[in-house]
Formats: C-alpha cells, structure tokens, sequence
C-alpha cells in the first residue's frame, strides 16, 4: 500500500520535474538547434530539433566573420577579472579591518557599507556617466571597470566571514612579527578562500552578463563585452538571419554555462551565502 | 626602590597599550581607506548626487545649471509616458514575482521529496540564473516569432489562440514577463532548498507525534510557517530584481509596442542618455530608488528583524 503509493509519488514527482527541467533547457535546445540549421529550415512551418541539411560550419563561421566575436569574448574576459581583483584587492583589507580590529569610525563605515548595499546598480549610473565624461574616460574600458571596482557586497561577505576566524590565530601571527597588511593576505585569505570563491563566481556572473553599464558608455565595436556585441550583431542583421545570430549567441552564452557545469557546487554554495547573511 | 619601580613600569606598560590601540586604529583606517574612498566616490556620492542632480534644469553638456526645487517632480506627475512606465513596472513585478517564487518553491519541495536525480534536476533548473540574459532574449524572440516560432506553433497544434506576443500591446509585457520568470525560478528554488534544509528535523517528528502524517499536514504545520523568513527575503529579492528589468525591454521592444513595455528604468534611460535630459532622467531614478528602499523597508517590517549583525 504504501510502496504503491510511494512509487505512485515517485512517478508524479519525476513527471512534473521532468517536463518543468524541459522548459527550463528548452531555450539552450532552440539556440543550439537554430544554429544548426540552413535559413530555409529556421522558418519552416514545423520544429524539427535536428536539421535536415546541416549547416553548422556556415552559421557559425558566417557569426565570427561578421562580428568579432573572439574580440567580445577576450574583452568580457578581461574586464570580469580586472573587475574581481580589484574587488578583492579593495574589499579583503576593508573586510578585515571591520571584522577584527578596533579603529574609530568602524561602525560608521559598516552602517555606510549596509546603506550602499541598499542601492541598486542603475542608481549611480547618470553623475558616474557624467564623471567619466569629464575626465575623457567615456568609450574606454577603464570606462567598463572603474564604476565596479568596489563591491559593497564582496565587503559584507568576507567580514562576515571573517568574523568567524578565531582571535588566537590573529594573535599568533602578530608575536610571529607579522604586520596587519600580511596578516590579510598570510593569515585571513586562505581561511577565507571558500568565500571568496563564491563571490568570485557571483562577481564574474554580474559583470559578465551586466548589459545596462556597458551600453551607457561603450559605443565601439571593438570595446563590446559579451551582451552589447551580441547586441551589435542584432542589430547589424536586422533580426531576420537567425542561424548566424543563434552561432553568437550560443557562443556569448557558452562560457559561463560550462564554468556553471564544471563548478556547480560552488555556484550553488555561493548563492545561498547571499542568503545567509 | 622597588616601590618606585613598580608604578613606572605601570605606567610604561600603560603608554605601550595606547600606542598598541593607536597602531591598531592606524592600521584599521589605513586598511579600509580604499574601500571607503572608492565607496563614496563610485556609490553614495553619485547617489546623493542623483538626488541633488534631479532638483537641477540641468540638461547633459549644457553649460549652465539652475536650481529648480521640485519642478523636475511635479513635470513627471503630468507625463502620461511616466504613469504608462510605473504602471508597467507593477504590472511586470505583480506578475513575475509570484510565478517566479511559487514555481520556485514548488520545485524545491518537489526536489527534495525524493532522493533519485536530485542534483541533475537542481543543476537543469539552475541553468537560466547564470546564462547570459541579453544573448537568451535573441532566442526567446525567435520562440515568440508569429509563424517561425516554436509558442505559436505548439499553440497551434492544440488548437489554441495565437498572436503576435511581442508586438501585441496586450501581451508584449507578460512575454518579457515569461523571460523573467524563466531566469528567476532556478535561483528561487536554490534559496528556498537552502531554507528547507535549515527547518530540524525533529520538528517533524513532533509534528508526526502531533497527529500531522499527511504531506499536506507535515507543510502546512511545519513547513511553511518555519519556510516564513526564507519567504519573505525571495519575496523582496525577486520583486527588487524585476523593479530592475531592462536588458529584456531594450533589446526586444524597445519600450513599445506604443509604450505598452515602457518601464522606470527603461525611460530614464531614453531621458538619460537619448533625450540628454539629466536632470528628469535623475529624478526618475529618485523615483526608482524610492520603490527599491520601500520593498527593502516593507522586508524588514515583515521580517520585524531590526538588523543585527553582530
């Protein structure tokens, strides 16, 4: 009776999982498949998953002859990481100082970290647009990595964090002669790796895919992250030859999807830490 | 000589922790000094600049700038296009956010109601949160193609009605809508599994003591009330993330069709940076930010959680 049950439980469980993971894969599929196929097939009347006539190597040869996707691809790269180190260069120190040292002003600092977490992205954009405007820096990408060098988040994570590592172990490494800059990097970074990770993967997630910034202040091809050059290839084909557009944007997408594959768990753990706060 | 000794030394070792404490605070301000110089210069600044800005006529390379009170305000309550935008950002959060948390936390109990294929289920539904929203948004104008696509054609076959969702003022909003709710649902579903396994079990066997063995019962008695801050926190992060829609609107509709998906952000950014209007377009961000701090303050009057973090 209750085996039946169980198995009845089972089945409906892998039944609506089932379809509702389908869904869920279903635009990863119709990418793939779209760029596959011959312009004939893309609008034929019905769906077939596989095309009849390939033609992978023309769309996606066709994607990076039209556009310089490899370009957007190295540029995504190089600003994602500029972007991190410098969030963990500013943010690791600060994490520290408001974590386990005694200065006055901490408290006032971390009331200003909390009220800035408040803050949507998009708020600072027009003065941020207008200062780089000033200083000559609009269309570069010190443009594209400026505005983000500071993470509030990543501030708020590892203090946290750090909070958590006992005092002792501070203490030894200052009688081992030890000064607070290297007990940062010497003592607190490799407890804290598992943090950092974390927020090293929402950090490249959010800079990686962020459309809004780049499209404000990049209007050359060449500086395009990943999102905006997808945006210009659009843009430049008018919408109508979808097997190149889907070889772009299964290329644009192909990145993070595997590091999300290859890395799962720590993606996962990562989020949920944003939760736990 | 021994007596003299003692208060010297005392007072030698009292000298040595002031100067222990000035160091440590040395070392605290000189340690955060770059976080807090880039955190007024890239964040607060701008943003209290954003509001002093919108009390400003200033118009982007002009060379004069006047204060001008709250007029910037008072022209936004008179623009149609404003009231069309605002509407369209509550419609957009009143209709994402709850598919975007029910479907979120009926995944995750589903999950994790049984053991077999757990991780390849968590890993498939969490797939959309990391891929990239703007090259997805491209496919998903292909799936709502009129003929081409793959929702008019399924549609079709059952007999169902179609349209032309995107270009459809009555339904081009819900179609960007279906987007949102496709990429929020995985990471919903991630946060309410990490609350699910933070409910004791023991709970459950008091609850099973109690009477409560049905699975209706087991969550309407344990699951749900314990689920209460988990709820309320993918409540406020959904809603804050939709308030935020943009990529989707600029890349697929462009605010139309007849500013049927015109929504704030959207329009501050054609004020902003294509009508060159600084001044109102900050005022509209002011306006954004106001609903963001007020899903903010609203979590944490549900939560009545006066944040410590200790």
């Amino acid at each position: 009776m209750t085996t039946r049950r169980s198995i009845g439980f089972s089945v409906f469980r892998h039944l609506v999982l089932g379809s509702a993971a389908l869904l869920a894969v279903l635009p990863f599929v119709l990418m793939i498949s779209i760029s596959l196929k011959p312009p004939a097939e893309v609008f034929a009347p019905e769906f077939r998953l596989l095309p009849q006539q390939w033609h992978a190597w023309e769309n996606y040869a066709e994607a990076f002859a039209r556009q310089p996707l490899g370009r957007f691809l190295a540029n995504g790269l190089l600003v994602t990481l500029s972007i991190f180190t410098a969030q963990a260069l500013v943010a690791l120190p600060c994490a520290y100082a408001l974590a386990k040292l005694r200065w006055r002003g901490r408290e006032a600092t971390f009331v200003f970290v909390l009220l800035a977490l408040l803050v949507p992205p998009q708020v600072p954009a027009i003065p941020l647009y207008i200062g780089l405007w000033q200083l000559g820096l609009l269309d570069t990408y010190a443009a594209l990595i400026l505005p983000s060098t500071i993470s509030v988040f990543g501030i708020f994570l590892m203090r946290q964090f750090f909070r958590t590592v006992p005092d002792d172990l501070i203490s030894a490494a200052r009688l081992d002669g030890l000064g607070e800059f290297a007990i940062v990097w010497r003592i607190m970074l490799p407890t804290a790796l598992p943090a950092l990770i974390a927020f090293g993967l929402l950090s490249l997630v959010w800079n990686w895919n962020d459309f809004f910034w780049p499209l404000l202040v990049i209007q050359t091809e060449t500086l395009a992250t990943p999102p905006l050059g997808v945006v210009f290839f659009n843009n430049a084909e008018a919408g109508t030859n979808y097997g190149p557009l889907m070889a772009a944007a299964t290329v644009i997408t192909a990145p993070l999807v595997i590091a999300f594959l290859l890395a799962q768990r720590w993606f996962i753990d990562g989020v949920t830490m944003t939760a736990v706060k | 000589m021994a007596s003299a000794a003692a208060p010297a030394w005392a007072a030698r070792s009292g000298g040595a922790a002031a100067a222990i404490g000035r160091m440590e605070a040395l070392a605290g301000w000189t340690l955060a000094a770059p976080a807090i110089t880039l955190m007024w210069l890239m964040l607060l600044g701008p943003a209290v600049a954003v509001i002093a800005l919108s009390l400003t006529d200033w118009t982007f390379g002009a060379p004069t700038i006047a204060f001008v009170g709250l007029a910037n305000y008072a022209e936004l309550a008179g623009d149609r296009v404003f009231w069309t935008s605002l509407r369209n950002t509550l419609a957009y959060v009143a209709f994402t956010v709850p598919s975007a948390v029910f479907l979120g936390l009926g995944l995750a109990l589903l999950v994790e109601a049984g053991s077999s294929l757990r991780g390849l289920y968590r890993t498939l539904f969490f797939l959309p949160v990391t891929s990239t929203l703007l090259a997805m948004a491209l496919v998903f104008q292909f799936a709502f193609h009129p003929t081409a696509g793959l929702v008019n054609q399924t549609l079709g076959a059952l007999g169902l009605p179609t349209t032309d969702w995107l270009k459809n003022p009555d339904t081009a909003l819900y179609a960007l809508g279906t987007i949102g709710i496709w990429q929020a649902v995985g990471l919903n579903m991630v946060l309410f599994m990490a609350g699910l396994k933070a409910i004791p079990k023991d709970l459950y066997e008091a609850a099973a003591i109690d009477g409560a063995d049905g699975a209706w019962e087991r969550f309407r008695r344990v699951t749900w009330p314990m689920l209460g801050p988990a709820l309320v926190f993918v409540v406020t992060i959904t809603a804050i993330r939709s308030f935020q829609v943009f990529d989707t609107v600029a890349v697929l509709t462009d605010g139309g069709p007849n500013k049927a998906t015109s929504v704030l952000l959207y329009q501050m950014y054609q004020e902003g940076f294509s009508f060159l209007r600084s001044a109102y377009a900050a005022a509209l961000t002011c306006v954004f930010l106001a609903f963001v701090l007020l899903l903010t303050w609203l979590q944490t009057r549900l939560l009545d959680r006066r944040a410590h973090y200790g």
